[in-house]
């Protein structure tokens, strides 16, 4: 389509065409500065946040600070090791639990839900994603942990637990205020995210292909595993990574069932920290400088993380949109 | 075992664990919506409206203070976040949907709406808590702010990409300049399209706690100075369920129980909008 271009206009010499020329400009500086906006809270939230951390990151490093586990106020010693295990081991327990659910979810919507109740059955899942996280972590607080503590947990410990080495991960006192937990909670959270992604790009496969498959004889699920999966698998990772890069950053819902305790923990119903619930629980208590410079740089590595983490997802689905 | 057979039985596994896997995801949704439901009803009188907090161990009170406070930080937020985010994507989808620029920021907001949200909180904490030296209402709504607008701007590039350019055309035919296009035609075809876009980011905003635990921080008084600390539902809910009280713990469901009632009705009202506006 041809641009709509104003040289059209300039040839003819209407009285107030200088006039509108000028308001034109005036709105569209207006708009351009808009746009800008995200750009320079982008950049202000980089340069703001380095700043602010300049004290740890001076003392610290980087390297020694995210591979130090002790957190200790009192003597002024921290080190992100423990919040960023908590971060990682989380997001990936969630991931594990979320994925396989969502890729279920798609394919039910996809390929055998009746046309009646497919938009429903999308707009539910969806849904999930509206909550806020809050309910979440309060709904985990009160609802889900005592489930987990007096049900899921002992059971687990009673049948898993017995593997050896597998079973380490199930040790201690099954609480509810845990690990386990708040990946369930994570899990759920993300399900929407994986699961539209999915359903969009299955929805993509060419009807055509489906159909060469039936009609050497294939069943159902071989249609699914070996065309549409295969057709569709980028669109399906980069809506993973989307999710990953969520995850990351939650913090209501997590802040509420993970115990905040510096550590690193072995079993999965141990208590930890998130980079996340850290910031929430602490940062308004940091009494020294020290301390709050320490909590800044903690927002700066997570901020680093879920940006490189989005950024990567959009360049996948990206590549995807131009093959 | 007969080959076909065998693929028979697996069709049929592969496909009943997808029907699981469905049935999973409605579970955890009725489940939670019913869990809120049920504890909060009990909690939703008339005083939860009307009356401020008492102190814990007096009977009665509400949470007046904390949903005036919410309208407050997000009418803040909206009036900020609104313009900018209707604005910025105009220039996305009209003036720079060519430019690489327009590219550029295009693909940041949308790195943005998925940002963490207690990063904004600790970023605006450094600009307008740390230089004014206390917690403030307008700092909550900047946070808020900042939030909604990536979230406007893509909805209202998209929105406003959906208007036939043969419309802006006819328009620039006649003697229009483009500001007069964008106001008159683009933004009359894509109205339904860009509010729906502000009531999603509102839905957005409604139930952001975490970069508010640093900018309005929570208030058990009832204020409407926004240059003092302020209350909001969701840190009042973040509070209350963390604190011993039951009574508190009630009054948290409660206040669940509007925050998500509200926020899934205008999510829902928003889809039903685009679906009649959009149907083919």
């Amino acid at each position: 389509m041809p641009p709509p271009g104003f040289s059209m206009f300039r040839g003819i010499n209407m009285a107030n065409q200088k006039v509108k020329d000028y308001k034109d400009k005036i709105f569209r500086a207006t708009t351009f500065f808009a746009a800008m906006m995200v750009l320079a809270v982008i950049v202000g939230i980089f340069l703001s946040l380095a700043h602010q951390s300049l004290p740890a990151i001076q003392k610290f490093g980087f390297f020694r600070f995210i591979s130090t586990p002790t957190w200790d106020p009192v003597h002024e010693v921290f080190g992100a090791a423990s919040s960023l295990y908590g971060t990682i081991v989380t997001t990936v327990l969630a991931m594990a639990i979320a994925i396989p659910v969502s890729i279920g979810i798609a394919i039910f919507i996809t390929e055998m839900c009746p046309g009646f109740l497919k938009g429903a059955m999308g707009t539910a899942i969806e849904l999930l994603a509206a909550i806020p996280s809050i309910i979440y972590g309060m709904w985990g607080l009160f609802t889900l942990a005592p489930i987990m503590g007096d049900t899921v947990e002992p059971f687990l410990q009673h049948t898993i637990g017995k593997v050896p080495y597998l079973g380490s991960l199930f040790s201690g006192t099954p609480l509810g205020i845990d690990i386990l937990t708040a990946s369930t909670i994570l899990s759920i959270m993300i399900i929407p995210f994986i699961a539209s992604i999915a359903r969009d790009t299955f929805n993509l496969t060419p009807q055509v292909l489906r159909e060469s498959a039936y009609a050497i004889g294939a069943t159902r699920w071989e249609v699914i595993r070996n065309v549409v999966m295969p057709y569709s698998k980028s669109g399906i990772f980069g809506g993973i990574v989307i999710a990953m890069g969520r995850a990351l950053g939650e913090t209501m819902a997590v802040a509420f069932v993970l115990g905040n305790k510096h550590q690193i923990a072995r079993s999965l119903l141990d208590a930890s920290s998130t980079i996340t619930v850290t910031l929430a629980n602490e940062f308004t208590e940091a009494d020294s400088d020290m301390y709050m410079a320490s909590l800044f740089y903690l927002a700066l590595i997570l901020f680093a993380m879920s940006f490189l983490t989005l950024a990567a997802a959009k360049f996948i689905l990206k590549e995807r949109a131009k093959s | 075992m007969n080959p076909l057979t065998k693929r028979k039985i697996q069709n049929k596994v592969a496909l009943s664990l997808s029907t699981l896997a469905a049935a999973i995801g409605l579970f955890w949704l009725f489940f939670i919506l019913w869990d809120v439901f049920r504890h909060g009803m009990s909690f939703i009188t008339l005083d939860l409206f009307t009356k401020d907090p008492v102190p814990p161990g007096f009977e009665g009170g509400g949470l007046r203070n904390a949903f005036v406070g919410q309208i407050l930080i997000t009418l803040v937020a909206m009036v900020i976040g609104i313009p900018i985010g209707v604005l910025g994507g105009t220039f996305l989808s009209e003036y720079g949907r060519h430019s690489k620029l327009g590219r550029f920021v295009s693909t940041l907001s949308d790195i943005m709406v998925s940002t963490p949200s207690i990063v904004i909180g600790t970023f605006v904490y450094a600009i307008m808590v740390k230089p004014i030296g206390h917690f403030n209402g307008w700092a909550g709504g900047m946070a808020l702010a900042i939030i909604m607008i990536p979230v406007v701007i893509r909805t209202t590039e998209d929105m406003m990409s959906l208007v036939p350019w043969s419309l802006r055309e006819a328009a620039f035919a006649l003697g229009a300049p483009y500001y007069k296009v964008i106001t008159q035609v683009v933004y009359r075809g894509a109205a339904t399209g860009i509010f729906t876009g502000i009531l999603l980011s509102i839905a957005r905003v409604g139930g952001e706690t975490a970069p508010l635990l640093f900018t309005s921080f929570n208030n058990s008084f009832f204020t409407t100075n926004l240059n003092d600390s302020t209350p909001s539902l969701t840190v009042t809910i973040f509070q209350y369920a963390m604190g011993p009280y039951d009574d508190w713990h009630g009054m948290a469901w409660a206040a669940a129980l509007v925050i998500t009632a509200a926020i899934l009705l205008v999510t829902i009202a928003g889809r039903l909008l685009i679906k009649w506006r959009y149907r083919s």
